[in-house]
């Protein structure tokens, strides 16, 4: 099998709390990816899920380069995306493009739907004839569901819908024709009855344009009709990683099956009994010493409190780090 | 552009033309402009004409053939104060103007830059803050040659302070929104960033600033010409002011000599701050229905851009 396009390994980004300067070290960190390890091949879509503040957007930061990682690497096409600088690493954000939460707070409220969507052509000098410029708009208009085009070029985003502002956000994303999509929650600020049409877009780019996705998600119920593998994380780090089918059906880590149980089932019949976790994550400035999800887990022992569990192949392509999976 | 978001430029200017005591300001201002634009035509003396004074001429009360009177070199009144007006916007429109570029300099770099360069930056500008404007001018033009550019100079060189501050707390805050990451994610650059992006936010405030400036600039360089610190060639309102005050236009009953430069600068100050409240009650809709004004505004009337799209809103998913 041809080596993945992205290789991310042991990747960590923390972030100093407190007062600090030259004189004085910072003494506490944010860990918020802390020792994170995955690959998406081309093509693949990888849904990221867990609870807000488990450091699902800074992983998505920190792969585009907005955020320096404190170890780890990150192999993007073959190229170490953590040594790159300046016109090297603008050139790399070429080929990776992200969606961000929010619609109506990631499109300049002064531009048009057409500068919106022409900006990246502008930023990295590409498509520089007026003409070539205009056809590339309106194409990647047209493949986000802008259909006809000619429509919206000259509107504002207040003159849009919500979803029709993320997809105009996609369409931006999707005008580099980028071979990797971070979607940062890219319908979690949407009405429901709009989310599924955003999720089809994004499963049918993967399918006709071969681009990898990461489809960062706090809820479960989003990731299926998009998500070839899942990972789990919970406070910066992948508990448990694996295909969606295994993950939905054969959740090994208990935070998953946590998770699992208090998404909404469409028939009501059906609803297993819900694992409410107890208590708050812990601060993130200082983890417990074991398994980090110990003190909040239902079936924790003597054990997890002592040592953090690694994670370990369960099956092919299923990893989960915990010591009773 | 046929139509722009409520938060630009234009839209601001639009919504501005609806704000009666903004206009009025604008009336006010556009009328002194052009007064002294045109003082060569309006006019009845000479100014440069070497005054035939006698004792005779000295302090004479408005009358037809002077309107606003005569002063203490027995010179027309209105003549002085048509050519004061140039001396006044002139120095106030210069003066504000390098205010302005400072201060947004300042401010943009400052807020965009953050970090060390904003604590420097910031640090300098609380010094120009409390050192007292004034005094200071007084020194360094009484130290210098009077002239006109020195004045604006100083003038300028002391009163971009406050631009600064507001320009780096509207930085920042536009800074910290989605879209800059979302540039910075697609590749931008910083200066980019701040052409794109940052600066159409910033510049509505920028405008409103300016207006204000200009007033200041007009009060602080009347103020200077006052204190007798003005350029002798070129007398503005403020050196009418002064020599009215120090060559007895009151004791000698002379009050029109003190009258005409005084309406002058109250009046453009005035404009300005009309224009510059107008804008800001543009720019910030809650300062315009307060609960003690008289008129209740409990919805406020939509802009005429957004009723204009009113009708194919609903279907456009």
């Amino acid at each position: 099998m041809a080596s993945p396009l992205v290789a991310v390994r042991n990747l960590r980004t923390l972030f100093p709390v407190g007062a600090h300067s030259v004189f004085r070290a910072p003494a506490t960190f944010v860990h918020a990816v802390d020792d994170v390890t995955f690959d998406i091949d081309e093509g693949e879509a990888l849904a990221l899920v867990g609870e807000s503040g488990c450091g699902k957007s800074t992983l998505a930061l920190t792969l585009l380069g907005l955020e320096r990682p404190t170890t780890g690497s990150i192999d993007f096409a073959g190229q170490e995306m953590t040594a790159l600088k300046g016109s090297e690493l603008k050139a790399a954000r070429r080929n990776m493009q992200m969606i961000f939460q929010d619609p109506y707070e990631s499109l300049n409220p002064l531009m048009r739907v057409g500068e919106i969507v022409a900006e990246p052509l502008i930023v990295h000098k590409l498509a520089n004839a007026r003409s070539d410029r205009e056809a590339r708009v309106r194409a990647a208009l047209e493949a986000a569901g802008l259909k006809p085009p000619e429509v919206y070029l000259e509107r504002y985003p207040y003159q849009l819908s919500g979803g029709q502002r993320q997809r105009v956000a996609i369409a931006a994303a999707l005008v580099l024709e980028p071979r990797l999509l971070l979607a940062d929650e890219p319908v979690s600020m949407l009405d429901v009855s709009i989310r599924a049409e955003i999720i089809n877009l994004l499963a049918e780019l993967k399918q006709t344009r071969k681009i990898s996705i990461l489809f960062i998600t706090h809820d479960l119920g989003t990731v299926t009709a998009v998500a070839d593998r899942i990972a789990v994380m919970y406070l910066g780090r992948i508990v448990e990683l694996g295909r969606t089918a295994d993950v939905l059906t054969q959740p090994r880590h208990p935070y998953t099956k946590a998770l699992l149980s208090v998404t909404p089932a469409p028939n009501p019949r059906l609803r297993k009994e819900r694992i409410i976790l107890k208590g708050e994550t812990p601060d993130p400035t200082r983890l417990p010493g074991g398994c980090r999800f110990a003190p909040r887990c239902p079936v924790a022992q003597p054990l997890c409190l002592a040592s953090d569990p690694p994670l370990t192949a369960l099956e092919t392509g299923h990893t989960a780090a915990c010591h009773f999976g | 552009m046929e139509s722009s978001h409520p938060g630009g430029l234009t839209a601001t200017m639009r919504n501005f033309s609806r704000n009666r005591m903004g206009m009025v300001g604008l009336a006010m201002l556009l009328l002194a402009i052009a007064l002294a634009v045109f003082a060569p035509v309006i006019a009845p003396y000479d100014p440069a004409k070497p005054p035939r004074a006698t004792i005779m001429d000295i302090y004479l009360p408005p009358s037809a053939e002077h309107p606003f009177g005569t002063d203490d070199a027995g010179q027309d009144v209105l003549t002085n104060f048509l050519y004061g007006a140039r001396v006044s916007l002139m120095v106030g429109f210069f003066a504000s103007f390098i205010a302005v570029a400072i201060g947004g300099v300042m401010g943009l770099s400052a807020g965009f830059i953050g970090g060390r360069t904003d604590n420097i930056l910031m640090r300098f500008t609380d010094i120009m803050l409390v050192i007292p404007d004034l005094p200071l001018a007084v020194v360094i033009v009484a130290l210098t040659k009077p002239s006109l550019w020195v004045i604006v100079l100083v003038i300028g060189l002391l009163g971009w302070t406050s631009t600064a501050r507001l320009i780096r707390s509207q930085t920042l805050s536009v800074k910290q929104r989605r879209f800059v990451t979302r540039a910075r994610a697609v590749g931008a650059g910083n200066f980019y960033i701040i052409r794109r992006h940052i600066l159409p936010l910033v510049l509505p405030l920028l405008v409103v600033n300016t207006v204000l400036v200009i007033s200041l600039a007009i009060l602080n360089e009347s103020t200077l010409s006052f204190l007798g610190l003005g350029d002798p060639t070129a007398p503005s309102w403020g050196q009418m002011l002064n020599f009215a005050f120090t060559r007895g236009a009151m004791s000698a009953g002379g009050w029109w000599a003190l009258l005409a430069p005084g309406i002058g600068i109250v009046w453009v100050v005035l404009a300005c701050t009309l224009i510059g409240q107008g804008l800001e009650q543009v720019l910030n809709p809650r300062l315009a229905s307060h609960n003690l004004s008289s008129t209740k505004q409990m919805i406020l009337r939509p802009p005429r851009t957004q009723s204009q799209h009113a009708p194919q809103a609903p279907d456009q998913a």
